[in-house]
């Protein structure tokens, strides 16, 4: 099914020997006008295009410290050479994350600093050229904007910061993604990625009621739109229908059901990923992340929570607030927003569900944690609840729960390999490649613990995971979502009063 | 007074001039910049004080490093803790009469040079053999380290081998701080290693030297994580600065007629 070989799992990671150009040829498909124009980008690539996208460097090294303060400070120090999933996969020395950021540094030196101006051989400052921006559009398509590097170097510099950059210097030129643009364009004109508009989504949550009283006997409600509701659940629109997203839906809902605590989706705001995340542009996120306030607004709710997805909680978690707070007309009780697992976990404390381990007995699982949850945002009151909280949930509903190896977890996770705007077929040699840290350590406690299931809280990793695992001799549906297993040890009661 | 008085008078009062002035605008510019975005590396810590905790141990102890690689982190960390004593060490060239501490330090000084040395001849051999990091090097980044290395060699072989009058070459300097000009030593040695220390002053504000100040205004680093309980508001600066940087002049702008062939 591909012209690529899928990498041997070994019993440890080795350091690949470099293999300069390997990846050379992996690009995504470049975006149109109708893709473009929506987002206000320039449908192909403007005719000045080098001097704009230096006056569009330019802005953003006025704009943004961190960009500015990261050409500046690298030291070559090549702690963060070997950190990069897509390195450790493709072998390619340009996917070790200092080369990534050098091919912006590059030309930043050649036109903003005086030695690239004066000497630019003896510092390595490029001119921008066609070949350049080529090679741009490439390897700012194999970074996922997942943060590891930044864990690991001294100055933090952050390689994802550096990737929305170039991104969004190469959309002011009109040379865009199709993949993310496209998707954008969805959200604006109907509310979700999937371009699912409201009569769907009454539809398919129509279904999942049926379908959860057929299981369970339980009239278990999915409500969509329904004003005066205590709590606005936003969520990745693949929970609506891809597997295993759908069950954590599901459990979503079983948990609130539970609880009596009176929740609706909203047509409007259909949607909890925001791709204006993975383009760079700031302008396009906020616009996606006002959708939420709206939606909260016009229903009129008290609370935010956000189901399972990791930049989608990124966005929410750090940005939501700056992007479209103050959020004072919610109930200050709660932190806006909330994660579903923050929701669920609490509840746990309570005593609030009555939870079955057994019915997760088939199950022998660990836990993926997601890189936007890791690296870019918490949940709870301390840091670090972001990895304890998921996993005293798995903990509370499971008998069977092993990590994987502590360097391939927590801060220092890996990335599935498709995240960042990567999750296209268009990508699948990198994807799959990138995966293969994952699966490394995937692998060593499948067989040393006989795990079962890898659990995610975040929509991207369980597509990509369903898609890659059968590349690394796996099922595709040993990926289950948290909230999956939650669904299945909930104790239903009939129907609670609302609290 | 000599010509090489005259010479080296000019040169570090120039080179005095380059590091602060271009130091001084580099920093007023990174503070100037809004960040406009949360973005600390998380797990961070919570409030300020804990992000004072943070930037202390990536500061003192390169927690990152440590965390990243051993063997860069030791030879890195040698380097820098005997750059700092043996710069300390120097200031008894520019106080009259020699703080305590500083006298106190001197013999520690001296081995400081050494380890100085051997952190970097360590960090070059990485450089030059681990095929990962001679990939990202450019010639800049081997001069860098030859640099310093001269600086620390022609400082040992002046205390070692071909000694030089230190009480000359301290009226000198201290002269200088009262802006008059006593006659300085003229050993090839000496005008070597201050020549290389005027280079080091002169490219310091220009180059990856910029990592030292660069390193407190790292958002990841020094940003307190409470998105949600604080809001951060400096998106609006963003704004009023990205319309002031659509205007006409944008400072250090791009140079016009990019060139497209190599
Ligand atoms: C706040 C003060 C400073 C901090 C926290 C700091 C930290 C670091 C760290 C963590 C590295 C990376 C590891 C390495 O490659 O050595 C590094 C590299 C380096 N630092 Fe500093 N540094 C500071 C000040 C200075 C100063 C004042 C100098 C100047 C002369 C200097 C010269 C260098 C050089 C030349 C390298 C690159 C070494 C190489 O090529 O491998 N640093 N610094
Ligand atoms: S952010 Fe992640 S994908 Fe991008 S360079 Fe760093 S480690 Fe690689
Ligand atoms: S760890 Fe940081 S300073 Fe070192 S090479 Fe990587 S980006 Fe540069």
């Amino acid at each position: 099914m591909a012209d690529f070989e899928t990498p041997e799992v070994k019993e440890y990671l080795d350091m690949p020997e470099l293999k300069p150009g390997a990846m050379s040829h992996s690009k995504p498909f470049v975006s149109r006008d109708e893709f473009q124009g929506p987002l206000g980008f320039p449908g192909e690539l403007v005719d000045d295009w080098q001097n704009v996208a230096l006056a569009k460097l330019a802005e953003l090294l006025n704009t943004n410290r961190g960009l500015k303060v990261f050409m500046d400070s690298c030291v070559k120090c090549g702690a963060c050479t070997d950190k990069c999933h897509y390195f450790l996969g493709t072998s390619d020395p340009r996917n070790m994350p200092v080369a990534r950021q050098d091919l912006l540094r590059n030309v930043y030196r050649r036109y903003f600093t005086w030695p690239g101006r004066l000497f630019p051989k003896l510092v390595g400052a490029q001119d921008l050229t066609e070949d350049v921006l080529d090679q741009w559009y490439s390897y700012f398509h194999q970074c996922s904007e997942c943060r590891r590097c930044s864990v690991y170097c001294p100055y933090g510099i952050d390689t994802a910061e550096i990737t929305m950059a170039a991104r969004e210097v190469m959309n002011a030129v009109g040379k865009g993604q199709k993949y993310s643009n496209e998707i954008i364009g969805k959200v604006f004109k109907i509310g979700n990625n999937l371009g699912l508009p409201q009569p769907a989504l009454l539809d398919t949550l129509e279904g999942l009621e049926e379908e959860v009283k057929e299981d369970t006997g339980v009239d278990v409600r999915y409500p969509l739109d329904e004003k005066g509701a205590d709590v606005l659940l936003v969520t990745p629109s693949a929970d609506f229908f891809a597997e295993p997203h759908v069950d954590g839906l599901i459990g979503y809902g079983k948990v609130f059901h539970q609880a009596g605590i009176s929740w609706t989706l909203s047509s409007h705001a259909s949607e909890a990923a925001n791709f204006g995340l993975f383009i760079g542009s700031q302008e396009n996120m906020r616009k996606i992340a006002m959708r939420v306030r709206e939606a909260a607004e016009e229903l009129g709710v008290k609370r935010i929570v956000f189901g399972e997805c990791g930049h989608a909680w990124r966005v929410a978690y750090s940005f939501l607030n700056t992007l479209a707070g103050p959020f004072d007309f919610l109930d200050p009780r709660y932190p806006v927003p909330q994660h579903i697992c923050e929701v669920t976990h609490e509840l746990i404390q309570r005593g609030a569900l009555t939870l079955d381990k057994s019915a997760n007995d088939h199950r022998r699982v660990t836990f993926h944690d997601s890189c936007n949850v890791a690296r870019a945002s918490r949940m709870g009151n301390t840091p670090g609840g972001q990895f304890t909280i998921p996993r005293e949930i798995i903990q509370a509903v499971c008998n069977h729960y092993y990590d994987m190896p502590p360097d391939t977890i927590g801060e220092a996770t890996f990335c599935c390999g498709g995240g960042g705007g990567l999750l296209t077929d268009d990508l699948m040699e990198l994807r799959v490649k990138g995966a293969l840290p994952r699966m490394q350590a995937l692998r060593q406690v499948v067989e040393q613990e006989g795990v079962t299931h890898l659990a995610a809280i975040c929509a991207i990793c369980k597509s990509q995971f369903a898609k890659v695992l059968p590349y690394y001799g796996f099922e595709m549906d040993q990926i289950v979502s948290v909230h999956q297993l939650v669904s299945d040890a909930i104790v239903l009661e009939p129907a609670r009063q609302n609290t | 007074m000599t010509f090489a008085s005259i010479v080296f008078a000019v040169l570090f009062y120039g080179a005095t001039a380059v590091l602060l002035i271009g130091v001084g605008l580099r920093v007023a510019r990174y503070a100037r910049t809004p960040a406009p975005l949360k973005i600390p590396t998380t797990p961070a810590p919570t409030s300020r004080g804990g992000v004072i905790g943070r930037m202390a141990s990536e500061v003192v102890f390169f927690h990152s490093l440590f965390k990243a690689n051993k063997w860069i982190w030791i030879l890195a960390w040698v380097f820098h803790v005997a750059l700092l004593l043996v710069l300390l060490r120097h200031l008894r060239y520019f106080i009259d009469p020699v703080w305590e501490w500083v006298v106190l330090i001197q013999p520690f000084g001296v081995y400081a040079g050494f380890a100085m040395l051997a952190g970097l001849i360590g960090l070059w051999i990485r450089r030059i053999f681990v095929q990962r990091i001679r990939y990202i090097s450019a010639p800049s980044d081997h001069l860098m380290l030859g640099l310093l290395i001269a600086i620390a060699a022609s400082g040992l072989a002046m205390k070692y081998l071909w000694h030089v009058d230190v009480t000359a070459v301290k009226v000198f300097f201290v002269g200088l701080m009262r802006f008059e000009i006593h006659p300085l030593p003229t050993e090839p040695l000496l005008l070597l290693h201050l020549a290389l220390v005027v280079a080091l002053m002169i490219v310091f504000p220009f180059s990856k030297l910029l990592h030292a100040p660069g390193v407190f205004f790292s958002p990841t680093r020094n940003q307190a994580d409470n998105p949600r309980e604080q809001r951060h508001t400096s998106w609006a600066a963003r704004v009023e600065h990205t319309g002031a940087a659509a205007a006409p002049a944008n400072r250090g702008g791009p140079v016009p007629n990019a060139r497209s062939e190599d």
